[in-house]
């Protein structure tokens, strides 16, 4: 028997995760995750008009705000069956490409780096050889001279000598696992204070659609609400903040993650974990609701097999509880499910967790950036090989490094390069539009009587999916299958370990007081808590059969 | 509290102190000649106020709209303002070393902590063997309920964000299965509440800065909002208004209406019910609001508003809509809130309101 090693609270992540892990001859030998709150999102939008889900759901998760409110009126609309029009499709692609910028790069910088950035190193650091380094790792940055690493380091330092150390208290500094020169640290800390500053006013880009960020309110059914702002000036805003986002992407986040990666080259070998990756796809290319006009395709890949893309078929998805917090150990279709709550405090050798267990084709699957890029690699997607290939290149590394803590890491880097190519070219479409005097944003219809149907997208940490049954015109059932519980589920009936648990095994380490190495592989994912939690009445034992988001 | 006033570190630079100074007198409705006199309280306060975070029941929407923040912005927040003990979202330590981070503040700076709530608290009791009350969410093997009580039992203020922490929020609506509801009711204390789904940063932080230069919380109207961002009525300051005065109305999306930027009423605008500065403020930077993205306000800055003022889409009833318009009153439009789903809402919005505040263990069974 190895040590026991509990991380509760997981931090710097959205929502509440508990990590469990064995450790034997400083190695994980198994691992154990588990959601520890829920709400109920599926009992109250029971009986609620079709038309509030989106605004219900988009609560499921404030960091991947648009995403709910986009899947759900997906879902509707495929269920009355109506398509937008495309000044719709549009606008909802440029702020989800939006999303994407933002969410990527707040990841990156503010939930993630801390696990290969050393704050207290930074401040040993030379500001003039900081310099030339950031001049080496890309000549165009901007806030890149010794005075502004200097000013950087000064402030540090004075925060430092307040002794208040706020957010950054009793972290792992001066952990052996932290690789980076002083420099590379002062580099890093220097950018995750532009990322701030960055971050807030990248989402000003929802607010020109959408009145607000977090949790935009322009989405109906049907289409956007925001025909008003379709005028030169708030095109022109969109434009130029995006821009702005977009360079910080290409010339700073990018660069950072090419730069930092061959410190830790051997993450490359650590945390593959399941072998099979799946992604819904996103951004529809043409007005229309073909999932191949997905600009970013829909598909599996099996194995790591990168030599083809299985089509996905929705009726192979199943969720099992017989490791969750629920009677029974049944295996049902999202839109057929049934259980029973039954909780047991947390038993690793029984049930652990009030996350289910998505399973496609009795598989467990790894969503998120790592599959989109390599469904998109797989499917042969210009753009995603372009950038996945030039990376490999860079930095002098094989493929098959992508499967790995650090491939997890870099396709996100990657993804945002391919949506930061993407994104002004639908607004050039919109503007298209425009000039030709299409000022078209919502398409009519009748709600029926019943109907059902789904909604598939991806958030930027998964496939996210909404099931939705009309009767009487009132939401009947909903349901949702989102990205962390695919990722953080925990074991299912024959036994087989989720994402988060499976790339734990065999993760060095150094001090199980200190576990940094597990924080870096969980991160990895970008895990969304929230959204990954069952919905239960506890007055009837009945259980709605959807992860609340 | 003199000693535990804020200090702004020399880095801050001077232009944006003085942003921030004056929006901070522009939300307290001071004159901008008190620009001068904030600045100088701010500059002489010595030791950065502990403020604690805490997430429940959330989503974390009122912690992403906290760091959109541009004046101050969140570098400044986080490094020259205030001292942020304990924030799972952005703090570098986990686990063990985090809860010790959290147990360090509130010993250290009992009594003088702002305590921040972000979410809701689930009240009632899972069934299976093992669920007791309050263990639809625990944070290292503690429940919300038991570390709400003490760490805010021991802060010098709670402040509630968002809607969730101040009155339920969404998984308070019916029929609210987890029992969840907002701080102050679970706990039967007096918080301060900044409702908004998400609220708006510009409202917490001005709450926040009133408390550091007058020692003091400001004003609060009956449920518990402070008067400079709550009193006003949107339906009052609407940009849109002098159409509702004329009888010009939205009557479909997209459409010529629309474009002209009509009053939304008929589409379910809810701003006659509902106290919030949003289209004073704005949000991002004052970049937009919902009504002025073409959406009906939904009433997010009010108790119960996923109850009272859904569905959505359908119309506000007993509003008088004036000369000019096509209809005389409100009730003679089409479909209202009246509808069996309505009165349900309005008398379980009643009740939520009007519950004795206790401890007891009815949780969420009761509603």
């Amino acid at each position: 028997m190895g040590t026991k090693v509990v991380i509760d609270p997981v931090t710097r992540i959205e929502g509440h995760l508990r990590i469990e892990v064995e450790v034997e001859n400083g190695k994980v030998k198994d691992a154990w995750s588990t959601g520890t709150m829920f709400r109920g999102f599926e009992i109250f939008l029971k009986d609620r008009d079709p038309r509030d889900a989106w605004y219900i759901t988009q609560r499921v998760c404030g960091v991947c705000t648009t995403m709910h409110a986009l899947t759900s009126v997906i879902a509707v609309e495929n269920a009355i069956g109506i398509q937008v029009p495309d000044n719709a499709r549009l606008i909802r692609n440029l702020m989800l490409g939006a999303q994407y910028l933002h969410d990527h790069i707040v990841h990156f910088y503010h939930l993630h780096a801390l696990d290969w950035v050393d704050v207290v190193s930074a401040l040993s650091a030379d500001p003039k050889k900081t310099a030339d380094l950031a001049y080496a790792v890309n000549p165009h940055g901007a806030r890149s001279g010794a005075g502004d690493f200097k000013a950087v380091q000064d402030r540090v330092k004075a925060f430092v000598n307040s002794g208040q150390l706020g957010p950054f208290d009793n972290a792992y500094w001066g952990h052996p696992a932290y690789k980076l020169p002083p420099e590379a640290n002062l580099m890093a800390v220097s950018h995750y204070l532009d990322a701030l500053a960055l971050q807030a006013k990248a989402m000003r880009l929802h607010a020109i659609f959408g009145g607000k960020n977090p949790h935009p309110q322009s989405y109906v059914v049907g289409g956007m609400t925001c025909v008003q702002d379709l005028t030169p000036d708030r095109l022109a805003e969109f434009l130029f903040i995006c821009k702005e986002v977009v360079d910080f992407a290409n010339n700073v986040y990018i660069p950072d993650v090419m730069a930092v990666a061959p410190f830790y080259k051997e993450w490359a070998g650590i945390g593959a974990g399941l072998p099979n990756y799946l992604a819904y796809g996103m951004m529809p290319a043409n007005t229309g609701n073909d999932p191949k006009n997905l600009y970013f395709p829909r598909g599996i890949v099996a194995n790591r097999e990168l030599g083809k893309v299985i089509p996905l078929d929705e009726k192979k998805i199943v969720e099992h509880v017989s490791r969750s917090f629920y009677e029974g150990d049944g295996a049902l279709h999202p839109s057929a499910g049934e259980t029973k709550p039954y909780f047991t405090g947390i038993d690793t050798n029984a049930k652990y967790s009030w996350l289910k267990s998505p399973r496609y084709d009795d598989m467990p699957m790894e969503v998120g950036p790592l599959a989109r890029m390599l469904v998109g690699y797989a499917s042969g997607h210009k753009e995603i090989k372009e950038a996945v290939d030039g990376a490999l290149k860079q930095l002098g590394l094989p493929a098959t490094i992508l499967f790995s803590t650090l491939g997890r890491t870099a396709a996100r880097a990657l993804e945002t390069k391919v949506v930061a190519g993407k994104i002004t070219s639908w607004l050039d479409e919109l503007l298209a539009n425009i000039k030709r005097g299409n000022m078209e944003t919502w398409t009519k219809f009748e709600m029926p009587e019943s109907a059902s149907g789904y909604g598939m997208s991806e958030a930027p940490r998964g496939a996210l999916g909404h099931w939705i049954e009309i009767k009487n015109k009132k939401i009947h059932n909903y349901q949702l299958v989102v990205p962390t519980t695919w990722n953080g589920s925990p074991r299912d009936k024959k036994g087989q370990r989720g994402a988060f648990e499976e790339a734990l095994i065999g993760t060095p380490i150094h001090d199980p007081k200190k576990p940094l190495e597990i924080l870096r592989t969980i991160h990895s994912f970008d895990p969304c808590l929230a959204c990954s939690v069952h919905v239960i009445d506890p007055r009837t034992n009945e259980i709605y059969e959807t992860k609340v988001c | 509290m003199s000693e535990e006033k804020i200090r702004l570190l020399n880095q801050l630079d001077r232009r944006s102190f003085l942003t921030l100074c004056a929006q901070i007198s522009a939300a307290l409705g001071m004159s901008s000649a008190m620009v001068p006199k904030i600045a100088e309280a701010i500059e002489k306060a010595a030791r950065r106020p502990s403020v604690v975070w805490l997430h429940f029941q959330e989503c974390t929407g009122d912690s992403e709209a906290f760091i959109r923040s541009t004046s101050p912005s969140t570098a400044e927040l986080v490094l020259d303002i205030l001292s942020i003990d304990y924030h799972e979202t952005i703090m570098a330590a986990a686990g063990d070393q985090a809860e010790e981070n959290l147990k360090k503040a509130i010993t250290e700076n009992r009594g003088k902590y702002i305590a921040i709530c972000e979410g809701a608290l689930p009240t009632a009791t899972p069934p299976g063997p093992a669920g007791k009350k309050g263990d639809y969410l625990t944070i290292g093997g503690r429940t919300g309920l038991d570390i709400a009580k003490e760490v805010c039992g021991g802060a010098f203020a709670v402040i509630c964000v968002g809607n969730c922490s101040s009155y339920g929020g969404v998984q308070a609506q019916r029929p609210n299965p987890t029992g969840a509801m907002g701080v102050g009711e679970a706990l039967g204390i007096s918080t301060v509440n900044i409702p908004g789904c998400p609220h708006n940063p510009v409202n917490s932080i001005a709450t926040v800065v009133n408390y550091l230069l007058l020692g003091s919380l400001p004003a609060l109207d009956k449920h518990g909002r402070p008067k400079f961002a709550y009193e006003k009525r949107i339906h009052d300051q609407c940009t849109r208004r002098a159409h509702f005065d004329a009888g010009q109305f939205v009557q479909e999306w997209g459409s010529e209406e629309a474009k002209k930027g009509y009053c939304l009423y008929k589409m379910g605008c809810k701003g006659p019910q509902t106290y919030h500065n949003c289209n004073i403020v704005r949000y991002n930077d004052h970049t937009g609001w919902p009504i002025g993205a073409g959406h009906g306000c939904v009433g997010c800055s009010e108790p119960a508003f996923w109850d009272r003022m859904s569905p959505f889409y359908g119309r506000l009833e007993g509003v008088e809509v004036p000369f000019g318009g096509v209809e005389a009153t409100a009730d003679k439009i089409g479909m209202t809130l009246v509808g069996a789903a309505g009165v349900g809402a309005a008398v379980h919005a009643a009740y939520t309101m009007g519950k004795k505040r206790s401890d007891d263990d009815k949780g969420g069974e009761d509603k």
